[in-house]
């Protein structure tokens, strides 16, 4: 199993072309628990699924722990489009996380 | 086709409906539905903050307007929502569809804000009295309202 804590902090490679550099924006009370709205987030080797990113995410701290500790509650878009635990992730693309939705 | 905004800004809903029919010769109904910020006894909140996911939201509501256009005989619509924090009161979200006959105007209308509440990324937030503030929770029957229109597809 990959150790969650290998993601954080972890500086963008500027090596050759080689970052998998994903954006990840957090929004309603997601982003206040994780205490972070948007930030660009390297990929660590093998992640690459949003179930497989939400463990990496969930192992950065207690905000995140807090923010994802129900998946039944969060929800997640993939380049502005609904996504499952099973959409797959690839650089460069924005990868959303926010509760339920409570427009209207 | 369908004219889209997501705003602070208020809006007029007379305006917005003859801007709607201006060129759509051959309608024969409008139907509209405006959302407003409630306020009452049992929930005396003194305020809404609305947050949404900018570009997500208009490809969301773009994609709703897409279906109805498709399901029924519109000939257009209008989808307003607004962000920002709101007083009791205040509107919120407009739609207005136009149609030849009512039948299609008022369920594409019940249509799209059924799917708006359960597909466009939105989220309030409760000001309350005391200077708490609580998100609100998306409820179970908002979901059965748009999945009612599941087997009609």
């Amino acid at each position: 199993m990959l150790d969650p804590r290998a993601a954080v902090g972890y500086p963008p490679s500027t090596q050759c072309g080689a970052t998998a550099l994903i954006t990840i924006l957090y929004f309603a009370w997601l982003r206040e628990r994780a205490g972070c709205g948007e930030e660009r987030f390297e990929l660590p080797a093998g992640v690459a699924t949003v179930a497989a990113l939400l463990d990496v995410l969930r192992g950065r701290g207690q905000g995140f722990a807090q923010a994802f500790a129900h998946p039944r509650l969060v929800r997640c878009a993939v380049n502005q489009v609904f996504a499952g635990p099973d959409t797959a992730l690839r650089p460069g693309d924005e990868v959303a996380f926010f509760p339920p939705v409570t427009g209207g | 086709m369908a004219s889209i905004r997501v705003t602070t800004e208020d809006f007029d809903v007379g305006a917005e409906s003859a801007a709607l029919l201006a060129d759509r010769q051959g309608a024969g109904g409008l139907a509209s539905f405006v959302g407003i910020v409630r306020s009452d006894a049992a929930r005396p909140i003194t305020a809404l903050t609305l947050e949404h996911y900018p570009g997500m939201t208009e490809r969301a509501l773009a994609r709703i307007a897409a279906e109805a256009q498709a399901r029924f005989a519109l000939l257009g619509c209008t989808i307003i929502h607004r962000t920002g924090t709101l007083r009791p009161g205040e509107q919120i979200v407009l739609v207005l569809t136009a149609a030849a006959h009512r039948a299609a105007a008022l369920e594409a209308c019940a249509f799209l804000i059924d799917w708006l509440k359960t597909q466009a990324p939105f989220w309030k937030k409760e000001h309350w009295p005391d200077g708490t503030e609580s998100w609100v929770e998306a409820r179970a029957d908002d979901d059965a309202a748009a999945s009612r229109w599941e087997r009609r597809a």
